[in-house]
């Protein structure tokens, strides 16, 4: 286990040192102390290295992973998980706005509730939420999953192309053509590991499916002006 | 970007350290406004008096006498307590409206920052670490205070244009964000008799609220009818005497952090801002909800 004090050693050192952790690298332990709420923590990893973040973070952790798992002990501040391409992003508490915006691909899990546009322009990635999701979530998601255990707030998946939500409790709102869908065994069986990988034991049968209508695809002179 | 922080006390032993906490919150959000910063404390009430706080480029010549004139002018006992661009003048409630007269027709360059019997509010141009060393917040005591730190966007970096904004008497008012409907709305509150001094868009705001009280609501329904007939993206957090309310637009997308143990209620643009607070650890922290009133009562 490597330990960097990030109060002491400073960003710079922190992000330089796990960027330079090369495939095969013996290191693949770290542990991250003092990070005070700090911007940009663990962001750009490139390496399959384990990260444990004891505490809350600010700004854009563990944006543009890639292979790496990054715990964060603590809650996330806006933007965590950014265009996430492969490994795990996991948050013990909860994570502010856009958590897992745009991301390819990986796995996000936030065990508390992460707030507004959660997984907006999703590309990818899979996210599996144990609490609720604020409002616009999924806006404009293409690819991926979604997972909610808990409720969602307004508009969710508005304008969605082709990423499966899975929310179990309440949708305040669904957001412009995004509708209920039928739940189908390969759904469930996709949601049973979805939730295995998240760490919930929420029932697959307790969610449901929302997803695109299909009807923003193609331009319509009924919505011209 | 700006940065806001707040604290509002229930354990009455934080009140020596208000001063200190808040001046440490307020640094740590340096980065989302270098620009201008402010602070409005809520300190002690002496009985049937009021404080006026002011503030001139030339505080020397600004504030040479203004204590005797005043006392002369209106017939009471006035006292100033002058630190650096700012002086606090304490005389009778019932006085200050004639004492605000009297200050204009002195001729000094003096600006009024803030009225009421509690608060004082000290802003300038330069960055925050700076600006709270000049007015040496961090040995003040309070029950309550409100920081700001400005990166600019609706109007010029001037004293005047920075935050907090005081528009009734002990409300202030800060804010993150910018709003679109602020020249028709001002244009409404003039119509209605409402004095407001700068181009800001942010004390628009201030004096929407003060207007709403004006006219009989609390300020949780100051708050809420402000989700009705203000436009824009605003992270609002605001002072009254013996109250501080937090609100968020609709949208949400400025940042707001919050935290409440047993002995205080503290908010933060990021949590950067709350980390030294005695017993983050174990606070209940959490992001204010969008459109949703948050307020707390002494």
């Amino acid at each position: 286990m490597q330990t960097i004090d990030l109060e002491a050693q400073g960003l710079r050192h922190l992000n330089a040192t796990l960027h330079a952790q090369a495939q095969e690298t013996n290191q693949t332990s770290w542990e991250i102390v003092n990070p005070r709420g700090s911007h940009a923590i663990a962001c750009g990893l490139d390496a399959p290295i384990e990260v444990a973040v004891k505490g809350s973070t600010g700004y854009y952790c563990a944006g543009m992973n890639k292979q790496a798992t990054v715990h964060v002990q603590g809650s996330a501040g806006p933007g965590v998980a950014e265009n996430m391409m492969s490994g795990t992003v996991i948050i013990d508490g909860d994570a502010s706005q856009y958590a897992g915006a745009t991301g390819h691909g990986g796995t996000l899990v936030v065990k508390g509730n992460a707030s507004s546009r959660c997984g907006i322009s999703m590309k990818g990635i899979d996210i599996v939420v144990h609490g609720n999701v604020g409002h616009m979530s999924a806006f404009m998601a293409q690819s991926g999953n979604l997972v909610v255990c808990g409720n969602a707030g307004d508009a969710l998946g508005d304008s969605i192309y082709e990423a499966r939500l899975f929310v179990r409790g309440s949708v305040k709102s669904l957001g412009a053509d995004c509708i209920e869908k039928e739940m189908r065994p390969e759904h469930l069986e996709i949601l049973a590991d979805l939730l295995e990988r998240g760490g919930s034991d929420a029932k697959p049968e307790e969610f449901k499916r929302y997803g695109s209508a299909r009807k923003l695809y193609n331009f319509n002179i009924d919505n011209a002006y | 970007m700006c940065g806001i922080v707040g604290l509002f006390l229930k354990d009455k032993t934080l009140e020596p350290q208000l001063g200190h906490m808040l001046t440490d919150m307020l640094i740590t959000m340096t980065d989302r406004g270098p620009d201008s910063a402010g602070i409005a404390v809520y300190g002690d009430t002496s009985d049937g008096l009021a404080k006026l706080t002011v503030q001139s480029d030339q505080p020397d010549t600004a504030f040479d006498g203004i204590a005797d004139h005043l006392a002369k002018t209106l017939d009471v006992k006035v006292t100033v307590s002058i630190k650096d661009t700012h002086a606090v003048l304490e005389l009778p409630t019932d006085q200050i409206a004639d004492a605000r007269i009297a200050l204009a027709k002195m001729d000094h360059d003096v600006r009024v920052m803030s009225v009421g019997d509690v608060i004082e509010i000290y802003k300038e141009v330069g960055l925050p670490k700076d600006v709270a060393a000049r007015f040496n917040i961090s040995d003040m005591t309070g029950s309550h205070g409100i920081g700001h730190t400005r990166m600019a966007t609706e109007s010029a970096v001037t004293t005047m244009g920075a935050h907090p904004f005081n528009t009734g008497s002990d409300q202030c008012l800060v804010h993150n964000g910018s709003l679109s409907n602020h020249n028709s709305l001002r244009r409404k509150l003039t119509r209605e008799g409402v004095h407001i001094e700068t181009e800001n868009d942010s004390e628009v705001a201030a004096a929407y609220l003060t207007w709403k009280m004006q006219k009989g609501a609390s300020l949780g329904e100051a708050l809420q009818s402000s989700l009705n007939d203000l436009d824009g993206f605003f992270t609002f957090v605001v002072g009254t005497k013996d109250g501080f309310g937090v609100v968020r637009d609709p949208i949400a997308c400025k940042p707001a952090v919050m935290a409440e143990t047993d002995q205080y209620v503290a908010f933060g643009s990021e949590y950067r801002a709350l980390v030294n607070l005695p017993g983050i650890e174990d606070a209940r922290v959490w992001e204010p909800e969008p459109a949703t009133v948050y307020f707390w009562n002494h």
